[in-house]
């Protein structure tokens, strides 16, 4: 990346957000801003918020309140009071990431469609990154099992610790130690295959596998697998999508059991979002979500190599 | 037993893996969105000067090895080890040819080194960046050729050979670039 000036690295932040608006405005997507605190947090034990308290009028003993990783459950709220197609440019946090791709404070875009599953919703992620940057990327899809049964040989629904373990090891990555089969795939995801997507084109991974279906409905053809996808640009993650779970019992389900899981990790069980479950229960209008890393995207236009580098102020400085 | 979490690690902290001091060179923190977080370290080993690459979980625990380094003088060899002293407290110091490396190539009596220590003992030792020394044997080129071209391998008091420009004669010093073993240039007395 050309070093760039403070001006000239705002005009392009700028320009990205005015090429989002021009983006939703045309497909008639409202945008909408919902409050970054919350009493009630996302609680995938993958994900750890920020916690901090309100102490005032209303609240003189102190409300817990926690620092959004994603909007996803006040956006699905408005969804279901009626809302219609929305999009939201927000800040998000996430505690204990930092590093070249990651800063605990980051800028998400988040957007959901009314009656698209996650398929049409992919070809709308791929038109929106072809118009921030300027380009005509292809469009691959691939789905999560072939991809590790392309890289490695075997089936990941069916591969059990023990080849997971000698795959990494085979690949140089021996001496991890990881319980589960889950961690063992997000390694060799993160280590092997990740690099090699997206190059020179707009990978989609879909078909995740019902383990990490984290708010994706589970798809009606094969249960094993959820209608969740990703999308990864030069070897980077950029955005999560979901044909968004609906049904309000098994979303409680999966709150409880992250909260299970995180009790056995050793992390604090979360406040489970109620008004999120009833909501569901009122009614979420069949629609499918994606959340894009704004930051990312502008470093890849910008050919930078760290996240900082495109962030008014990282962590250090802020 | 101290201890480091990946938080904490750095480029410069140094572990103790597999029963070997390391350095960390670089730190990558590696997380996909919603999956398990990874630290992705490069690391040369203190003993071997071998770079390695490893993964840990975020969030684990390594060993931290007492590693430090000391400028330290050169005294004397016995031809098994080679005794440096701390010139602050006297306190001497035995390297084994592995710790001295290359650096047997270069050092006389009283040069200073930069040692690696690991639990009170010498694991590295680097010789000075440049050396003076004098040659002791190489071909008498021709007097009176300054051109430089060409070169001839010349031995050095320490044993080591370089290659040096053809006017230059035994009994003259020369500087050497340790690090690259190139000659510099001659040096009057």
């Amino acid at each position: 990346m050309s070093r760039l000036t403070v001006r000239e690295l705002l005009e392009e932040r700028a320009g990205l957000l005015e090429g989002v608006r021009r983006f939703f405005r045309s497909r008639g997507v409202l945008e909408v801003d919902t409050p970054i605190l919350s009493r009630a947090a996302g609680t995938d034990p993958a994900l750890e918020p920020f916690v901090t308290s309100y102490q005032g009028p209303g609240e003189a003993k102190g409300l817990r309140l926690y620092l959004q990783t994603s909007p996803e459950f006040h956006m699905k709220r408005l969804l279901a009071a009626g809302s219609g197609d929305i999009f939201q440019v927000c800040h998000a946090f996430r505690q204990g990431e930092r590093g070249a791709r990651h800063n605990p404070e980051f800028t998400l875009l988040e957007w959901y469609r009314i009656g698209f599953d996650h398929q049409q919703l992919m070809i709308e992620v791929a038109e929106l990154v072809n118009t921030l940057l300027g380009g005509s990327l292809p469009m691959e899809r691939i789905s999560w099992q072939v991809l590790f049964q392309r890289g490695f040989g075997w089936d990941p629904l069916e591969v059990d610790r023990e080849t997971l373990a000698a795959t990494a090891r085979g690949h140089g990555l021996g001496g991890v130690e990881l319980q589960e089969r889950d961690q063992w795939l997000d390694l060799l995801m993160s280590h092997l295959l990740e690099p090699e997507l997206g190059h020179g084109r707009l990978t989609f991974v879909h078909g995740y596998p019902a383990s990490q279906a984290s708010l994706a409905r589970l798809c009606p053809e094969d249960p094993r697998l959820a209608c969740r996808f990703e999308l990864y640009l030069e070897g980077m993650e950029l955005a999560n999508g979901f044909h968004e779970l609906a049904d309000p019992d098994e979303q409680l389900a999966r709150f409880e059991a992250d909260n299970r899981r995180r009790r056995e990790l050793g992390q604090e069980p979360l406040p489970i979002d109620h008004r999120l479950v009833e909501a569901l229960r009122q009614g979420l209008p069949d629609c499918a979500g994606v959340a894009l890393g704004l930051d990312r995207l502008l470093m890849l236009k910008l050919g930078a190599e760290r996240l900082d580098d495109v962030l008014s102020f990282p962590l250090p400085e802020a | 037993m101290a201890t480091y979490s990946t938080n904490e690690f750095r480029g410069g902290l140094k572990l103790l893996l597999d029963g070997d001091p390391c350095v960390i060179i670089e730190n990558e923190f590696v997380k996909p969105g919603k999956g398990q977080a990874f630290n992705r370290v490069k690391l040369r080993n203190l003993k071997t000067g071998r770079v390695l690459e490893k993964t840990f979980k975020s969030g684990e625990s390594v060993e931290a090895a007492d590693v430090i380094d000391r400028d330290l003088q050169y005294l004397y060899t016995d031809g098994e080890y080679w005794y440096f002293m701390d010139p602050e407290t006297f306190e001497q110091y035995q390297a084994d040819a592995n710790a001295m490396g290359d650096a047997v190539k270069w050092i006389k009596d009283q040069d200073i080194c930069n040692v690696t220590l690991w639990n009170g003992q010498p694991i590295a030792v680097e010789a000075p960046n440049f050396v003076v020394l004098e040659i002791t044997d190489t071909d008498p080129g021709l007097k009176g050729d300054t051109s430089g071209g060409g070169g001839k391998p010349a031995t050095l008091e320490t044993g080591a050979v370089v290659r040096v420009p053809l006017f230059v004669q035994i009994g003259e010093k020369i500087k050497v670039d340790t690090r690259s073993g190139e000659y510099v240039g001659r040096v009057k007395d």
